[in-house]
């Protein structure tokens, strides 16, 4: 187990390396500059361009450029070209959002995956698993942005509910219950939009894994007990398919954070998502690589987590 | 003698790829998604042949008129017209050129590096193989939509970079597919035959495994077109997609925002256009998985 644990962190140190190398290079090979002038503009003084440049080590070579911008991600001295703020302030600010943004996302996934998958499997070739597979089909289908608007119009046009941000604003909320409520509701929006395509993709690999549980001798012994089916449902085979779930989170999680770009920007919602995605209009370099860098530490976290508790949950399962 | 003569025709032997296709095709879901399809294609086919001949229908689909805008849906503009007074309808006709041809050339792209990639790491097997796929296990771990964003906002956004950035960032399910099925294929008897009998890899891998691969690639590129699509859209929601004047599903979307509470006719037609493309190429793609996966 701790060996596991110990091989698996150097893997992935490894693989942040190669990601943070990647994403240097491929921001600053291509075309466009970083400064929040125009390159050529004659109002900016050669003396303040080179003290610019020499602040944020542009005028170093490349290499020199990568490993200054790494030692800086380290000892926390990376700042924005933007605002001069260190970057990781900027991003342990946005976190608690995302997190929590795709910690509901995931759960939603999840319950309502599930849920979909027992359905289907337990009807497999009926008129409720052709169902199940179009609901999941449609889910993956259905573009995450255009749904965002639609409920927007429904919501904001309809119900004059406002859905933008993580709370109502210019409102005296009378006690902190209906504060939280609003901030719950707030979340619970984007939340529900981001997690469509995990719950299709949850409910079409547990309807597989739940379809050979189903066919186990320890399934047919439960029902011969007499058992009523929910419980040899929910108790009995899902308790043995819980593979796919625990592998569906460190699964889902890429996809979650690559969705919450759209879903944060267009709800206004103040997450990591939004952040990238502004630091990628304003050609912020140390703000995009560092990014990157914690957006992979992340998944590779998240994915650490599920292949623990894999292990943890099901004993036939060995860390090696 | 017609009895004589029934008995020694010989049964009519289907061929894999006939029985496939009639499987795909016994199942009405099958038939309605490629009826989408098609008239997506004859549509986005037909109005471009029609303006490349400078003849454009039902309109001009960059033809401003301040005087029309924000129209609703009427029977001089189907659709309704957008914030400049363009006709929605013909912008979504060209539109579907551009989510088609994206959808196309990406996947062309991703498929072609997942088949390089698969077919080197399935045949050779050893240190080649965990290179690669440590390689795949580390963009699947990468969102890859940041990855995406963050070229083509730099690159700048035009067709043909947002199409080879989607692909070139995309392969690694196709790779650790076709991978797959090298690693299976290669130990079958004919494949040791053709080895024995001294033919060069390269040849073993076109001639003798890629035919068998065949099915559950193509499966593979029907549902990859409309990840496609949705990427390019996704991109036009920010402002990194096709750009304007150039119609596309995604900057119609993009553009009505701002008149999202007015105008939903900006919103909702052209998130029906993605809706029905997406849904019916991966309906397709699920039939024809089963058509395939029940062979034998």
């Amino acid at each position: 187990m701790v060996n596991f644990i110990i091989r698996r962190l150097a893997v992935t140190s490894a693989l942040l390396f190669v990601i943070s190398l990647i994403s240097f290079f491929m921001v600053t090979l291509t075309p466009g500059s970083p400064y929040p002038w125009g390159e050529l503009n004659p109002k900016i003084s050669a003396e303040v361009k080179a003290n610019f440049r020499k602040k944020f080590h542009l005028d170093q070579p490349l290499p020199t450029q990568y490993a200054l911008i790494m030692r800086d991600l380290f000892t926390g001295n990376l700042r924005s070209i933007k605002d001069d703020r260190p970057v990781i302030s900027r991003f342990i600010e946005r976190l608690p959002a995302t997190l929590a943004l795709n910690f509901s996302s995931i759960l939603i996934s999840l319950s309502f995956g599930t849920l979909l998958g027992v359905i289907s499997a337990r009807h497999a070739g009926s008129w409720q698993d052709v169902g199940g597979s179009f609901t999941a089909i449609f889910f993956i289908a259905l573009p995450g942005f255009w749904l965002s608007y639609l409920v927007a119009i429904v919501l904001v046009k309809e119900f004059s509910v406002p859905i933008l941000g993580t709370q109502s604003y210019g409102i005296d909320f009378p006690n902190a219950l209906a504060f939280g409520l609003d901030r719950i509701w707030h979340l619970l929006v984007p939340a529900t939009i981001l997690a469509i395509g995990g719950i299709a993709v949850q409910s079409r690999y547990l309807r597989a894994t739940m379809i050979e549980s189903l066919r186990e001798d320890y399934i047919r012994t439960a029902r011969a007990k007499g058992l009523p089916e929910d419980v040899v449902l929910y108790k009995h085979a899902l308790r043995n398919s819980i593979r796919p779930i625990i592998a569906g989170i460190g699964m889902l999680l890429p996809a979650m954070i690559s969705g919450s770009v759209v879903i944060e920007t267009i709800f206004a919602y103040p997450g990591i998502g939004r952040l990238s995605y502004e630091a990628i209009l304003e050609r912020d370099y140390p703000t995009i690589v560092a990014m990157n860098f914690f957006v992979a530490a992340l998944i590779l976290t998240g994915n650490l987590i599920s292949d623990l508790l894999y292990a943890f949950v099901d004993p036939r399962v060995r860390l090696e | 003698m017609s009895t004589t003569a029934s008995s020694t025709i010989t049964p009519q032997t289907e061929t894999p790829v006939s029985l496939v296709l009639r499987r795909f095709w016994a199942k009405p879901i099958a038939r309605i998604s490629t009826f989408i399809i098609v008239i997506y294609v004859l549509l986005a086919g037909g109005t471009s042949l029609l303006s490349l001949i400078g003849n454009q229908w039902p309109c001009d689909p960059n033809q401003t008129d301040l005087a029309q805008k924000l129209l609703s849906p009427s029977s001089h503009h189907l659709l309704g017209t957008d914030n400049l007074g363009r006709d929605v309808f013909s912008r979504m006709l060209h539109g579907a050129t551009i989510s088609l041809t994206v959808g196309l050339i990406a996947v062309s792209v991703s498929l072609g590096i997942g088949l390089v990639v698969g077919a080197i790491s399935g045949y050779f097997g050893g240190l080649i193989d965990q290179i690669l796929m440590r390689c795949v296990d580390a963009l699947l771990c990468f969102p890859v939509f940041f990855l995406i964003l963050a070229v083509v906002a730099i690159l700048g956004p035009s067709l043909i970079n947002i199409v080879v950035v989607i692909g070139l960032v995309s392969w690694t399910g196709a790779a650790r597919l076709v991978r797959g099925e090298f690693l299976t294929l290669r130990e079958t008897e004919y494949v040791k035959g053709a080895r024995v009998l001294g033919q060069n890899s390269w040849k073993i891998i076109i001639r003798h495994i890629l035919p068998n691969a065949a099915a559950p690639i193509i499966v593979t590129a029907m549902i990859s077109i409309p990840d496609a699509i949705l990427t390019e859209s996704s991109l036009s929601i920010l402002g990194f997609g096709v750009q304007p004047p150039q119609a596309t599903w995604g900057n119609i979307i993009a553009d009505g925002k701002t008149y999202l509470l007015d105008a939903w006719w900006l919103i909702l037609f052209p998130g029906l256009a993605i809706l029905m493309a997406t849904l019916s190429f991966y309906l397709a793609g699920d039939a024809l998985r089963e058509a395939t996966e029940s062979r034998g």
